[in-house]
């Protein structure tokens, strides 16, 4: 069959829609540093939508603000990893006090403001903050002294060190997907003569399981979405890549956007789908230039867009939609929530999106890797991907390796590798524990470096967070405690109040607080938020908790006092409103 | 065999805490429960609103696994088990959090009697908060002139926000902002009730469980000793609380 290339270009406002609540509530924060309540009332009357709805948009995002940022907004992030207290300095702190701001707090004369924020996905670049929504990496005592100079001066970001906002892609190691860079169109092309019906089973033949992390069959979500109907079906790829210490999807976007776009057109082409949506976090902005280029491109080879690569009928568009600081949007009903234009608060579920998506029609979401997968099943075969990997994980997994290594980056391994190769390739060599799969992951300790990366085994949407004998564990546990609790989306009693609840009694350990009770009360705690919460956010919010109890539990006796019981407030602190009210301060205005 | 006999090998029934229910397609765990006169603990529940599954009290086992029974559909084979000292040990905890989120000082509160976030916890045989206090600073909103909202004792279990969408067609409430910062807001551009459409005998004004939302001047209507709680359980209550089915009857 002659195949007819016709050159299709694409308008950008088609691509990425600039009347979506998100992005009109972004131009607005850019442009008045805040959204005021008068913004709200008057974006509601344009859209036609209830003041309240874009009041709780507003209110749900973290990079909303009802008050004004700086001139210069620095959100530092507190990973582990790429976090202000990766290393010895607390940077935030330091650079709070060069710049004289408090966190959190506009400078006076509006010129700066400074705070933090979840993981930003730059682990392998060291310390990082996104500057005006731009990542800055490899922050340093040096840098945070020129930043605050420059801010000073006023130099315009352009006017800035550009090597500070380069974003390098260390590849470590490759394998099938990552050394995959044939000519563009062939997976497709290939889809597309052998008929929907058998590229789907070739998926499902492949054994691919879902890369975001829960690891459904993929070919099992494409039949549900093929078979279920609706008026029309929708493509959706999770760009949202929030777990602290992943970073692999950045660099897939990056690198391999092209090969992502012809996999969402095979899904297309399976499930029967017209259009897709690209949901990219908002942390990764960045990228959406380069990335509106890659579907421009693919636009003009006929990869996208009306009757692609010649057969009639088929037509697919892909429209990118950047989210604004909220990790509960990479769960999947949250995310289609938030492409709805409102708060990113998971659904009930069942029905499951597959059913029940994007405007209650049948949508299939799946991750960037997992589409890359997929097209290069397509375009290999599924017995080429079986040979690789283990009997119910088939093909290799990207990781995003970080922390106390000397060479963090992107490695490719077929499925079914130990932690101890890993580590040994990436030069950990006094590792004393690895959190695989990011804080709602698991944490394995030295005695386990046999274990294997598999979804038999330990499994990971891709995070890989390496912890050196010097590192501090309850830090660590504290810090994820404060990422769920920062993170939980509010809907359900025992997410909203157990994550809070959890970091008040980690507190209490770490300032030696604690007796053996308040361990049990971890416990009861833990599996209450985990058995009881809404939706895999609150499932896995405690995982953290438990593994270090079993696996470390020293770290907690260690600090705990042998006593019966001790409160869960600080008395001594508690008392401090009462000593500034009465301006007292002396020894009987003290506990002891 | 008899009509009964054959209901149960019907397809449509499932057994709570080993007792046959039957049901019908399309209910819910908690819908066919209640009609058959079996409380499962709710507060975020209302017979005749859209369930949301938000407070998280009417969770059960089934075949294994924890749902919340006011969303989860009921289908044949499902064994549940509802009234156990692990779920009740579990409610008893939630509810205490619910406490300690909010600022409840029920000797001081007019809803006291009649609220059945109190009367949950007598229920569940709460002695004490447990927890530490979180004591929220949120705004009180007194500008309706029959109408109070005191955020301090929402429980954010979104029953207004879904009396005022679905049943009154006003749209008044909704649920604001992330984690515990979750809050209730007014639909109206200054945010207050007092620019708001909603009137005393909306059900949205008159179905919160707590007492965040009050019909003003009301309070002592009914003498302490004398309210709902005082005379009943919520175990029996909740057996017979729908939303009224005509307009006239909601007056
Ligand atoms: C709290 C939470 C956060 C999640 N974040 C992501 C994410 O950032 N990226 C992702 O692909 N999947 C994420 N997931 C999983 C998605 O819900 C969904 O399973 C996945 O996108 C399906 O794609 P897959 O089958 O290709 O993995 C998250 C799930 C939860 C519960
Ligand atoms: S709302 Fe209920 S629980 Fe809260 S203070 Fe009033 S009576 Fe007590
Ligand atoms: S005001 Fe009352 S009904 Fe409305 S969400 Fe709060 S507790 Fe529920
Ligand atoms: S708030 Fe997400 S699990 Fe409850
Ligand atoms: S009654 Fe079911 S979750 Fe509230």
């Amino acid at each position: 069959m002659l195949v007819l290339m016709k050159n299709q270009s694409r308008p950008r406002s088609l691509i990425f829609d600039k009347q979506h609540l998100l992005h009109r509530l972004y131009i607005l924060q850019q442009q008045d540093r805040h959204i005021s309540s008068e913004t709200i009332v008057r974006v509601a009357g344009e859209c036609n939508m209830p003041v309240s709805q874009v009041a709780s948009v507003v209110d749900f995002y973290s990079f909303f603000y009802r008050e004004p940022v700086g001139q210069y907004h620095m959100l530092l992030s507190n990973c582990t990893s790429c976090g202000y207290q990766a290393g010895e300095t607390d940077l935030l702190k330091m650079l709070c006090r060069s710049l004289n701001v408090d966190p959190g707090i506009t400078r006076a004369d509006g010129r700066v403001s400074i705070s933090e924020t979840s993981c930003i996905g730059m682990c392998d670049h060291g310390a990082s903050m996104l500057i005006n929504g731009i990542p800055l990496v490899g922050l340093d005592e040096t840098k945070v002294v020129r930043i605050a100079g420059l801010v000073e001066q006023q130099m315009t970001l352009c006017q800035w060190p550009q090597d500070w906002f380069q974003i390098t892609h260390p590849i470590r190691q490759g394998g099938m997907l990552l050394n995959n860079v044939g000519p563009p169109g062939n997976s497709l092309t290939k889809a597309l003569s052998t008929g929907p019906g058998r590229t789907l089973d070739m998926i499902e033949y492949s054994g691919l399981r879902g890369r975001g992390g829960a690891g459904f069959s993929t070919g099992k979500k494409w039949r549900f979405c093929r078979e279920a109907t609706g008026d029309t079906h929708y493509v959706v790829c999770n760009a949202d890549e929030g777990e602290p210490g992943t970073f692999k999807d950045r660099f897939l976007l990056q690198c391999h956007a092209g090969a992502l776009f012809e996999g969402m057109a095979i899904c297309a082409s399976v499930i029967g789908a017209r259009k897709g949506f690209l949901y990219l976090r908002g942390e990764y902005r960045y990228l959406l230039t380069h990335l509106q280029e890659a579907l421009e491109l693919q636009y003009n080879n006929n990869l996208l867009g009306c009757s692609i690569l010649g057969h009639a009928g088929f037509d697919f568009d892909i429209e990118i939609v950047v989210g604004a600081g909220a990790y509960i949007c990479g769960e999947e009903s949250a995310l289609i929530e938030s492409l709805e234009g409102k708060p990113g608060v998971p659904r009930i579920r069942p029905p499951f999106p597959v059913t029940c998506g994007y405007l209650g029609q049948p949508t299939a979401v799946n991750n960037v890797e997992t589409f890359i997968a997929a097209a290069y099943i397509v375009d290999h075969g599924s017995g080429v991907f079986r040979m690789s990997g283990t009997e119910h994980s088939a093909g290799s997994k990207i990781l995003s390796i970080s922390g106390d290594c000397r060479n963090p980056g992107i490695y490719e391994y077929a499925f079914g590798v130990s932690i101890q190769q890993v580590l040994n390739d990436c030069g950990a060599d006094n590792a004393q524990a690895v959190q695989i799969g990011g804080p709602a992951g698991t944490l394995v300790a030295r005695r386990d470096f046999r274990r294997r990366i598999s979804f038999e085994d330990v499994s990971t949407g891709g995070s890989f967070l390496v912890f050196g004998e010097n590192r501090d564990l309850l830090a660590v546990n504290q810090n994820f405690a404060r990422f769920f609790a920062h993170e939980s989306c509010g809907f359900c009693t025992p997410c909203r109040v157990g994550t809070r609840l959890m970091e008040g009694s980690l507190q209490k350990i770490v300032d030696g607080r604690a007796v053996a009770a308040d361990i049990d009360e971890i416990k009861r705690l833990s599996s209450l938020i985990m058995r009881y919460s809404h939706c895999g956010l609150g499932h896995t919010a405690a995982n953290h908790m438990l593994d270090s109890l079993k696996q470390f539990p020293d770290l907690f006796e260690e600090r705990i006092m042998r006593q019966a019981f001790s409160p869960q407030i600080d008395l001594e602190a508690a008392l401090e409103t009462a000593r500034q009210i009465t301006h007292r301060d002396d020894a009987d205005a003290h506990l002891d | 065999m008899t009509y009964e006999s054959n209901k149960a090998i019907d397809a449509n029934s499932i057994t709570i805490d080993g007792e046959t229910v039957p049901f019908d397609a399309g209910q819910t765990i908690m819908d066919a429960a209640l009609a058959a006169k079996i409380h499962i603990p709710h507060l975020c529940h209302y017979p005749g609103l859209t369930p949301a599954g938000n407070c998280r009290l009417c969770m059960v086992e089934m075949n294994g696994e924890s749902v919340a029974a006011c969303v989860t559909q009921a289908q044949s084979g499902q064994q549940v088990s509802s009234n156990t000292p692990e779920l009740n040990a579990a409610r008893l905890a939630i509810t205490q959090m619910l406490f300690v989120e909010g600022n409840h000082i029920c000797p001081s509160c007019e809803k006291s009697g009649n609220c059945r976030l109190q009367a949950m916890g007598y229920y569940l045989g709460m002695l004490e908060e447990h927890f530490h206090q979180f004591n929220p600073r949120r705004e009180i909103d007194a500008s309706h002139s029959t109408v109070l909202l005191d955020r301090d004792r929402c429980i954010l279990c979104d029953l207004c926000v879904r009396a005022s969408r679905d049943i009154d067609k006003k749209n008044v409430f909704a649920i604001a902002g992330r984690g515990i910062h979750a809050r209730l807001v007014v639909n109206t551009a200054s945010g207050k009730l007092g620019d708001s459409n909603i009137e005393e005998n909306d059900l949205a004004a008159k179905i919160c469980p707590v007492g965040a939302i009050l019909i003003r001047e009301r309070s002592f209507d009914s003498p302490v000793g004398e309210r709902i709680y005082d005379r009943r359980s919520i175990s029996d209550t909740a057996l017979t609380e729908h939303v009224p089915e005509k307009e006239v009857d909601r007056g």
